[in-house]
């Protein structure tokens, strides 16, 4: 049984990981990351991880992602960029470190006695093991890490909110395309008026 | 528990390879967030895995950790694309080279 889930969910995590890469849709790889979340969640829960899976769903999925998205939104189709006009011996020479790192981590998994699996209790991996162990040994960590999230809020506001958007009113698209096209819009406009003139006094004379 | 610690260990090397390529890769800024998201929750399986191995919560704490830090990161990252958007920037990290030297 195990074994079919860690299959299954590997398998998932492995083919959206692939999603999230390979996709030109900012949007459809947000989505395929949150696939990918779901998967590593399973993945945990074989683990016997359960608070750390709660809190990858609950703080990944439901805040980060949501982020993502609304950035996404905000940006819009410029955000689409497809993988290529790369040069190929850049791509080859990336991928193929990529691999070699892979391979290395493989051998070394594969080589390294890791000895037999602790055994654990009920109580392993459990909100308030976690949470025992966040409060007393690891109080400093938790207490920087607040501190770094706060700092982090302060920068995205001012990054974010920092000076006036650039927005090219009607006046400068106008006068990039010159003189001519300024005068050809101008007659067009004075024309149109003319027109919607005419027919009024046209239909109250009938 | 059937499945092997090593088994969690190369799914994760893989999903950080995907990762790390598509930062090598990927030209859109909001592409690569997401590729760094991959290779950090690889790192996060792994972190986990080794807690299992040991039999302690330390693991686990670590990997919280890393999800703070990953939030921290996000929401800096998505400043600077909303920044680069709302000045009119072109959304492509091999065209901004001004700091280029």
């Amino acid at each position: 049984m195990d074994l079919v889930v860690f299959f299954i969910a590997s398998v998932c995590a492995i083919a959206s990981a692939i999603a999230v890469v390979a996709q030109k849709n900012p949007f459809v790889s947000a989505l395929a990351l949150l696939a990918n979340l779901a998967s590593l969640a399973a993945l945990m829960l074989l683990l016997e991880a359960q608070f750390v899976a709660a809190a990858q769903i609950i703080v990944y999925a439901g805040a980060v992602m949501v982020m993502f998205l609304f950035v996404i939104a905000y940006v819009g189709p410029r955000g689409e960029i497809g993988p290529g006009a790369r040069k190929p011996w850049l791509v080859a020479l990336s991928v193929v470190a990529a691999l070699l790192i892979t391979v290395e981590i493989i051998v070394v998994v594969v080589g390294a006695s890791l000895g037999e699996v602790a055994s654990v209790d009920g109580d392993y991996g459990s909100p308030a093991a976690i949470g025992k162990a966040l409060v007393t040994h690891y109080l400093l960590a938790f207490e920087v890490v607040s501190v770094i999230l706060f700092m982090a809020a302060i920068a995205g506001v001012v990054f974010g909110a920092g000076g006036r958007p650039v927005r090219l009113s009607t006046d400068q698209v106008l006068a990039k395309e010159g003189e001519s096209a300024v005068a050809r819009r101008r007659e067009a406009s004075r024309a149109a008026l003319e027109a919607a003139r005419d027919s009024t006094t046209g239909e109250s004379a009938r | 528990m059937s499945v092997g610690i090593p088994s969690f260990l190369i799914v994760s090397a893989i999903l950080f390879t995907i990762g790390l390529i598509g930062v090598l890769l990927r030209r859109s800024p909001l592409t690569i967030l997401l590729s760094l998201e991959v290779m950090l929750n690889s790192v996060n399986l792994t972190l986990v895995a080794f807690s299992r191995q040991v039999g302690g919560s330390d693991g686990q704490v670590f990997a919280l950790v890393v999800m703070g830090i990953a939030a921290a990161e996000v929401v800096v990252g998505l400043g600077l694309v909303v920044a680069m958007t709302r000045r009119a920037m072109v959304l492509d990290t091999d065209e901004l080279r001004t700091l280029n030297g």
